[in-house]
């Protein structure tokens, strides 16, 4: 099923007007020039809007239902996935999966949050909101990777970790927290890509890494637009101006100058044109940042992560 | 239409005229029991009700008072403030939040830290202080947490946080919630060293406060009836549309789901401190 967002709609008519042309031109009639011209303006019409987006719509974007997902990463960029489930204490969790696989022949351990595609695969996947278990599930891999030695690449798509009864009585905080503290000491490369929603602790739960990195449309932020504003405003409906106050785009978090390493950017009319030209971009960035850290021993791995998020402070003295 | 009309005037009138005034503080309602008790009576009780030993929120000071040992509190970092990097504005300026608590607090952020000693052991500890901006978490408050710790691992001085905090503090956007990967990284070093991390939940813990240092103490201890959690109650039930059970996300129930090791009452709070870290640092 095709989706579209409200300022996708110009483009979108444009780019099935151009389809429909093509459709129509025979030996006989030919349309060719008229196909240039439609063309040209779809191009200039696209920079336009995508040069001037506002937080909101890059928020819309970062969850845009035909974006990729996690399992649509993977099937693109590595080779030889084989998924693992369960934390080995309550059940397994599908809202984050988790796996070993190949980049490029390297062997390497996967983690990321999954959403579903349509209503059946959304409630299945629990909309990307994981429960204790996925956290467990993705420390226990995590652990694995180490003990094979296995660099680790985790792809962050979430609205957060799930807000419920069960989720509390499991420990959902604890689960978060203690995966914090056990990936600050991991001994092999974590290299983090944010995808498409970053929720807040539900996120960062799977992104203590020593390189992270932004999809050019992706969001970061403490709290949700939509709970930011209910929060200030008692009025979820103004997600848009909580959207522009928490600046949580990947440039605005790019400028803060210490919280990501790259934003990786995206094909034109963003990742759900293209997931293949997507795919590709995140795999170079990937492969980029694993060789620089090949250098470093297990302890400067650990140092080196560290150092990086012991520098993440703004005060004054 | 009403099935009946009232003939006479209604009775409330006349009973807000006889309300008696006194002045402001003289009495408390207890927010547990709603018995009304004498304020100095509750005071006396290291604000806890007599009544029905519901545990009121205290300060950081008044909390430093009743744990550590008479005059044996140093403070670090007092002068450390938060800036208003990103600009950011609700109904008020960020900048001018900081500066009305400030104003209030005389100085600081949600979070005291400092060495001092526990019946003569030496410690460090971090207490927060939920009038300050509800005890949220921003860089400040991530930053001297750190330094804490870090400062327990230098000294190899035990380390004690009393949290009461709403959690990230939202207008430092995404560097407060770094500050829960970065605390939590400073208490990874912490326990490699073999040094005790006690953390102890008062009233109210929820969010990225409770999911990082709050939760990995080696000890977790609460106070009764401590509101503790990830997400708020009100954020659950409009989640899942349900009403919530009874006691739900309060120490009992944690203790109960196996989150905290013990409950502790205020009164018993300093000699069960010392009492934990003389198993644990037997030199």
């Amino acid at each position: 099923m095709q989706y579209h967002l409200d300022f996708e709609k110009p483009l979108v008519e444009l780019e099935q007007k151009i389809r429909e042309l093509r459709d129509y031109s025979t030996a006989n009639v030919d349309f060719s020039s008229e196909i240039k011209k439609l063309e040209k303006k779809a191009v200039k019409l696209r920079e336009e809007i995508f040069t001037n987006l506002t937080r909101w719509q890059r928020t819309q974007l970062a969850r845009h239902q035909n974006r990729p997902y996690t399992l649509d990463y993977i099937q693109h960029i590595f080779t030889d996935w084989f998924e693992v489930h369960g934390d080995r204490n309550f059940r397994d969790d599908p809202a984050l999966v988790c796996g070993f696989a190949r980049l490029d022949g390297e062997p390497c351990a996967v983690i990321g949050h999954q959403k579903g595609r349509d209503t059946k695969e959304k409630v299945h996947r629990n909309f990307g909101m994981p429960n204790p278990e996925g956290y467990r599930k993705a420390l226990r891999v995590m652990k694995m990777a180490e003990q094979f030695g296995l660099p680790i690449f985790t792809f962050v798509d979430t609205p957060g970790a799930f807000p419920g009864i069960g989720a509390e009585e499991r420990g959902q905080a604890e689960a978060i927290a203690r995966n914090l503290r056990e990936m600050a000491a991991l001994k092999v490369p974590l290299i983090v890509t944010v995808t498409g929603e970053g929720g807040s602790g539900g996120a960062l739960a799977i992104a203590v890494g020593n390189r992270v990195m932004m999809m050019q449309y992706s969001v970061y932020a403490v709290i949700s637009p939509e709970g930011c504003a209910a929060i200030l405003w008692s009025d979820g409906t103004r997600g848009p101006e909580a959207a522009e106050a928490l600046k949580l785009t990947a440039s605005d978090i790019d400028s803060l100058g210490c919280v990501i390493d790259d934003i990786i950017p995206e094909p034109p009319g963003g990742a759900h044109a293209n997931h293949e030209a997507a795919a590709q971009n995140v795999k170079s960035y990937l492969k980029k940042h694993l060789d620089e850290l090949r250098g470093l021993s297990p302890e400067e791995l650990v140092e080196q992560r560290y150092q990086k998020f012991r520098a993440m402070t703004r005060v004054k003295e | 239409m009403p099935w009946f009309k009232r003939k006479k005037k209604p009775l409330s009138k006349k009973a807000e005229q006889k309300k008696v005034q006194m002045p402001e503080g003289v009495w408390t309602k207890c927010k547990n029991c709603d018995e009304i008790v004498y304020t100095r009576e509750i005071e006396r009780n290291l604000n806890v009700c007599p009544k029905c030993d519901y545990h009121f929120r205290i300060s950081a000071s008044a909390r430093i008072e009743l744990v550590l040992d008479p005059g044996s509190f140093e403070e670090m970092d007092a002068e450390m403030q938060s800036v208003d990097f990103l600009g950011f504005k609700d109904s008020k300026k960020y900048k001018d939040r900081i500066k009305a608590a400030v104003a209030k607090a005389g100085g600081g952020d949600a979070v005291v830290c400092g060495t001092g000693t526990i019946e003569g052991l030496p410690v460090v500890v971090g207490v927060f202080d939920f009038g300050f901006m509800g005890g949220s978490m921003g860089s400040v408050v991530g930053e001297k947490i750190t330094r804490a710790i870090e400062k327990g691992l230098e000294e190899r001085r035990p380390v004690i946080v009393f949290s009461s905090s709403g959690g990230a503090r939202m207008q430092e956007s995404i560097l407060s919630l770094m500050q829960m990967a970065k605390t939590s990284a400073a208490l990874a070093r912490l326990k490699e060293a073999g040094i005790p991390f006690i953390s102890v939940l008062t009233d109210p813990t929820t969010g990225g406060v409770t999911a990082s240092f709050a939760m990995l103490g080696d000890i977790n201890m609460a106070e009764p009836r401590a509101l503790i959690g990830f997400a708020g109650p009100r954020v659950i039930e409009q989640t899942i549309r349900q009403q919530l059970p009874e006691g739900f996300q309060r120490s009992e129930y944690l203790l109960e789901h196996g989150m905290v090791d013990m409950i502790v009452r205020r009164q018993e709070m300093k000699a069960k401190l010392a009492q934990i870290l003389r198993i644990f640092t037997k030199s």
